[in-house]
């Protein structure tokens, strides 16, 4: 025992660890200690005054007996005693027993800020510092509210030693980050920038840790930084390994202080005096250049060292991403490192290169490295690198090499590591959705992604599959023969089975003219799926099958056979009971055309963001997603899968309020609780969430079953008897609608649904369906804050003459919405006859006290109210001449854009409302519509007629109607939409 | 900014812990434990860096470590770290303590903690290495009355 033999001043300590360590037995430790404790005790009640060095002995020992885990409820005084010694070792032991042992005793407490605040005034280095340690390492509340406008004081002061001002930095840094308002802001925040040009390195490179941390609440404060930040790195890149001595760590000169330098560079975006940046820009090159050096020495710590400041100068370079000649050479350097023979290297060159990926000057540049990290992919033995080389993947993927990414991320999964597999699932999902060029791949990459890992594929990801395949009528057949195919394997997974359940209730039609998938078939297979499968999934497929009554007169009998059988009818589970009862009664006592119309086929679902991509940000935490998110690289992609764009079909969509049982006399409130898990289900499948936007779905059985009462557009329209609401205030009541208002309406024209506005307390969302010249739209009002909105107050307002154009009747919120939740309010609309301008929307309340107004345009246009007709192409051209007047037409050359992609214009031109004509134009590219607006008052008919010119990236449109200010209304709105 | 430094043996026994961040006890051992399952199903050999667990704060905090004969040195960091600057601490501080108790092996950690009269003395050697924030090799390394005198730095592992 060597610490026993050297015996350094204090031989009693030594002689009872020596004891403690000899004890045969828990007890035996146990009895010495307590005798430890009896005999400390009485020296320190003894009336015999002890000397300095004895108080040193007994909390050493004391210190010792609390770190092997016993309570010490005395001796605090004497170390607070020791704390005025003037002996550097005396003192030391009472601020260590103090920073170990401290509590809020505040007798205590008041003593201790005595002496400490003695020593930072003492003028003696050593002390301050000593003194200053025990604060940081406290670090508590009470010891910032007592010091915290002290020790800016003593950092900034010119007498100050190097070694005080270093750890008075760092102090002050650690009171900083435990409670930053008590850190009082000053002058001395530019005299602590110029700490930045201090002889003394460690002053530096505290100082630069404190300034980092600083600046990024008050950027302004600090901005003076970059200059001398950036002279200070440049000195130290160009200077020769032995110019610093000290602070040259394996031939590299002062690594950790280049690194912190570049790090605090990263705070600010890059500077704008050119001959700062032009420095700059050289020593970047310079860190560049000195990678290429053959290494001047084998240690892994010069390669570190070395490859620390390389690794902060590429994310300095990624952070500015201005410099493409940099960023370039920056990729093909982290190119280098993704073959490195270390691990560590590999890991760290994967990351910075996932962040490169997003910058348009270096996305190609990343993308040559595919194979490479593809091959890390499947050799790498470490997961935390694939996991890196995954996340590369999903950053660089882009249309170009979709295909290639998705089925190796598919391959990888099989082997993958349970601890990621979700999250590729999440990922291969997403980039499938995304980059879906067409989408038979859509469908075959998911129905792969459940088969091969059914486990990890969450809810979201089979509900996005099915809302697209019900948005887009092009793919509907494919899905249904793959899932048909999909199933007849012998064990398939139960998500396989919800997937497949669905599509064939909607859709199995498609393909019930094979006779190997005729409808007895297609009933058979999934029902001999029903028994292994859980409630939920059980649920879901007595609906299909009520579903195929409807589809297939023919599986009548034997569905209502199995429906009727005892274990449906009396299943102990309430859901599954209630589902066989209510559909066998339906299927009995309704008629064939109300069947049809209670079992039809689904309506698109809204448009929102993809609910996948929104679990992978919460997975991930924010900004995970942003790689992704920002359309930046590819501007196509967001127009053209960012969102499913529901391709409203020709027959009437039904409306989600009809009520089928009169159970809902309301509109859900927000944020109705889920109830039972397989109810739950069918809600999901219309929201994100129970949370994300509670009141679009309706309630589960009324979603499956909405359109009972048959479609009659003349009821809801009693309501509208009186045009003018008396609640409507006059337009001269409200301001000026916002800005954008022109720019959010734009993005309605084409579309019902959608989220209207956002700022950070109010969120808007949309939904609405027309007929005719009737409409409904229903306004979500969603509380972003924690805090409720009153006197809320939102109304619609005519300006002009559109009263007499447009009837708007809206009903009452109510005038409080309280934090975190959403009122809907529902709007029915009239087109009495043509009008031009939208309505207004006004949105009044008071947040926190103060009063907020929105002014918003109600996304109500014209071609809303459009009835597309269908017609051969002689009878076109026919009523085109008719309508020949030149002030009956309007034209506009226009330049796209969007990029020009025929499925997008179809489908916008779809939304728009007029029915698209094929055959009609002798030019397949161009496009030919046709529609009537329907007002109350009369019929407008529209003719138009689209020719995209790919060469020139232009288009021209020309609308024809029999009214002069609709052809220029119309043409004029739709301009805007390519 | 270092959240925690963690050193545990093989069996994951806690040989010295040290946090820069308040938790209750409970969720320190917590994480102890979380962080030696983290570390023990690696291999040796594969790259030092892996994202940290739940308790500790999830991804946007890194576990930088390195595996000694019969220790883990686990450091806790977030991201306004330098990955390979604090590998490099690792080697330093361990370095140190080899110089401190001449041939460094999990029992001095147990054993010495009373050396000179401190009984926290790893802890203060790093909180010394931590508070001069990286910028040279610790030539002089004063931690209470030891002077450790680090002349050369010898090849470690």
């Amino acid at each position: 025992m060597p610490a026993v033999s050297k015996g350094d001043g204090m031989r009693g300590l030594a002689v009872f660890i020596s004891d403690i360590r000899n004890c045969k037995s828990k007890e035996a430790e146990i009895k010495r200690i307590n005798k430890e404790l009896a005999n400390i005790r009485s020296k320190f009640k003894g009336d015999k005054a002890l000397d300095g060095y004895s108080k040193k002995k007994y909390v050493c020992k004391l210190l010792f007996i609390f770190l092997l885990g016993h309570d010490i409820d005395f001796g605090h005084m004497e170390a607070v005693n020791l704390l005025s010694s003037n002996k550097y070792t005396e003192k030391q032991i009472g601020y260590l027993f103090i920073s170990v042992l401290v509590n809020s005793n505040s007798e205590l407490i008041r003593l201790i800020n005595n002496a400490i605040k003695n020593d930072l005034a003492s003028r003696n280095p050593t002390f301050m510092c000593l003194a200053l340690h025990c604060i940081a390492n406290v670090g508590s509340r009470e010891m910032g509210e007592a010091f915290a406008a002290d020790i800016p004081r003593i950092l900034v002061a010119g007498d100050s030693m190097d070694s005080v001002k270093q750890s008075a930095a760092l102090c002050l840094l650690r009171l900083y980050k435990a409670s930053p308002d008590l850190v009082p802001m000053g002058e001395w925040t530019a005299r602590v920038v110029h700490l930045l040009n201090d002889q003394h390195m460690g002053v530096v490179t505290a100082a630069v840790s404190l300034i980092t941390c600083l600046c990024k609440k008050n950027p302004d404060d600090f901005k003076t930084c970059i200059s001398l930040a950036v002279s200070r790195l440049s000195r130290i890149v160009s200077s020769a390994s032995t110019d610093l001595q000290d602070y040259t760590y394996y031939f590299v000169p002062a690594p950790w202080l280049s690194v912190k330098l570049l790090r605090l560079l990263q705070c600010y975006p890059p500077p704008e005096d050119a001959a700062v940046k032009g420095r700059l820009v050289e020593c970047l090159e310079t860190v560049l250049n000195k990678a290429q050096e053959p290494p001047k020495s084998k240690k892994v710590q010069h390669s570190n060292a070395k490859n620390a400041i390389l690794f902060e100068t590429i994310s300095l370079i990624i952070h500015y991403d201005s410099e493409p000649n940099l960023l370039v050479r920056a990729c093909n350097q982290l190119g280098q490192f993704l073959q490195h023979r270390e691990t560590n290297l590999r890991y760290l060159a994967l990351e910075s290169m996932c962040t490169l990926a997003s910058s348009e000057f270096s996305h190609e540049a990343v993308k040559t490295h595919i194979d490479t990290v593809i091959n890390a992919l499947k050799t790498e033995r470490d997961v935390s690198v694939r996991q890196r080389a995954a996340d590369l993947l999903y950053a660089m993927c882009d249309r170009s090499n979709a295909k290639q990414i998705v089925s190796e991320m598919l391959r990888y999964l099989e082997t993958a590591d349970y601890a990621i597999r979700e999250e590729i699932v999440l990922k291969v999902a997403i980039l499938a959705e995304k980059y879906a060029v067409d989408y038979s791949w859509y469908v075959d990459t998911i129905l792969n992604l459940i088969r091969i890992a059914g486990d990890y594929v969450s809810e979201e990801v089979w509900y996005r599959v099915l809302q697209i395949v019900t948005n887009r009528d092009d793919v509907q057949g494919y899905a249904a023969k793959t899932v048909f195919e999909a199933l007849q394997a012998p064990a398939c997974h139960e998500n396989m089975v919800k997937v497949g359940g669905y599509i064939l209730g909607e859709f199995g039609n498609l393909i019930a003219g094979d006779p190997r998938s005729s409808p007895p078939v297609q009933f058979s297979l999934l029902h001999s799926k029903f028994h292994l499968c859980s409630v939920a999934t059980r649920a879901l497929l007595l609906s299909t099958y009520i579903k195929f009554i409807n589809l297939f007169p023919e599986t009548k009998a034997t569905i209502q056979g199995v429906l009727r059988a005892g274990s449906q009818l009396r299943n102990a589970d309430v859901e599954l009971q209630q589902r066989a009862v209510e559909y066998l009664t339906l299927s009995s006592v309704a008629s064939t055309d109300v069947l049809a119309t209670v079992l039809e086929e689904m309506p698109p679902f809204p448009e929102r963001e993809s609910s996948i991509l929104a679990k992978l940000k919460r997975k991930k935490g924010p900004g995970a997603g942003s790689a992704l998110d920002d359309g930046r690289r590819d501007p196509s992609s967001n127009d053209i899968n960012g969102g499913v764009e529901p391709t409203p079909s020709t027959v009437s969509t039904p409306s989600p309020s009809a009520d089928l049982l009169g159970l809902r006399a309301a509109p859900p409130p927000a944020a109705p609780p889920a109830t039972s898990g397989a109810g739950n289900l069918l809600v999901d499948v219309f929201s994100d969430g129970p949370a994300a936007q509670p009141s679009l779905g309706p309630a589960p059985e009324e979603a499956f079953l909405s359109e009972l009462e048959p479609p009659a557009p003349e009821s809801p329209m009693a309501l509208l008897a009186d045009p003018a609401p008396a609640a409507d205030p006059g337009p001269e009541d409200i301001g000026p609608p916002i800005p954008e208002a022109d720019e959010l309406l734009n993005k309605f024209v084409c579309k019902n649904n959608g989220v209207l506005f956002e700022n950070q307390l109010l969120q808007i969302g949309v939904k609405s369906e027309f007929r005719q010249n009737l409409g409904r739209m229903y306004l979500f009002y969603g509380n972003k804050t924690s805090v409720q909105f009153q006197n809320f107050l939102p109304t619609v307002v005519h300006p002009g003459d559109l009263q007499t154009q447009l009837a708007v009747q809206t009903k009452r919120v109510a005038a409080q919405v309280d934090g975190g939740a959403q009122v809907q309010q529902v709007l029915n609309i009239e087109c009495l006859r043509d009008f031009l301008t939208p309505p207004l929307l006004s949105v009044r309340f008071r947040y926190g006290g103060a009063p907020q107004s929105l002014t918003l345009k109600l996304p109500v246009t014209i071609n809303k109210f459009f009835q597309p007709t269908e017609m051969a192409a002689q009878d076109f051209f026919q009523r085109w001449k008719q309508l020949s007047l030149p002030q009956q037409e309007a034209q506009k050359i226009f330049k796209a854009n969007h990029p020009m992609d025929a499925e997008v214009t179809k489908a916008k031109l779809l939304g728009f409302g007029s029915a698209l004509l094929d055959n009609v134009d002798p030019n397949p590219e161009n496009f030919v519509g046709a529609g009537i607006i329907q007002t109350k008052a009369l019929q407008v008919g529209c003719l138009l007629r689209l020719e995209p010119n790919a060469q020139a990236q232009m288009y021209r449109l020309t609308l024809r109607t029999s009214k002069e200010p609709v052809s220029r209304h119309l043409c004029e709105l739709l301009a805007q939409q390519f | 900014m270092i959240q925690a430094i963690l050193v545990f043996n093989n069996h994951g026994k806690p040989r010295l812990v040290r946090f820069y961040q308040r938790f209750p006890e409970e969720i320190q051992q917590q994480i102890v434990r979380e962080t030696f399952h983290l570390v023990l199903k690696r291999d040796d050999n594969i790259c030092n860096f892996l994202e940290g667990g739940s308790l500790i704060g999830g991804p946007d905090y890194k576990l930088i470590y390195r595996h000694y004969a019969t220790l883990y040195f686990v450091f806790c960091v977030d991201s306004s770290e330098s990955e390979l600057g604090i590998l490099d601490l690792i080697q330093v501080f361990v370095e140190t303590l080899d110089k401190c108790f001449e041939n460094v092996c999990e029992l001095d950690l147990i054993f010495h903690m009373d050396k000179g009269g401190l009984s926290a003395a790893p802890a203060r050697a790093v909180s010394a290495v931590k508070n001069i924030n990286l910028p040279e090799i610790p030539r002089n390394i004063n931690i209470g009355d030891l002077n450790i005198k680090v002349p050369n730095l010898s090849q470690f592992v």
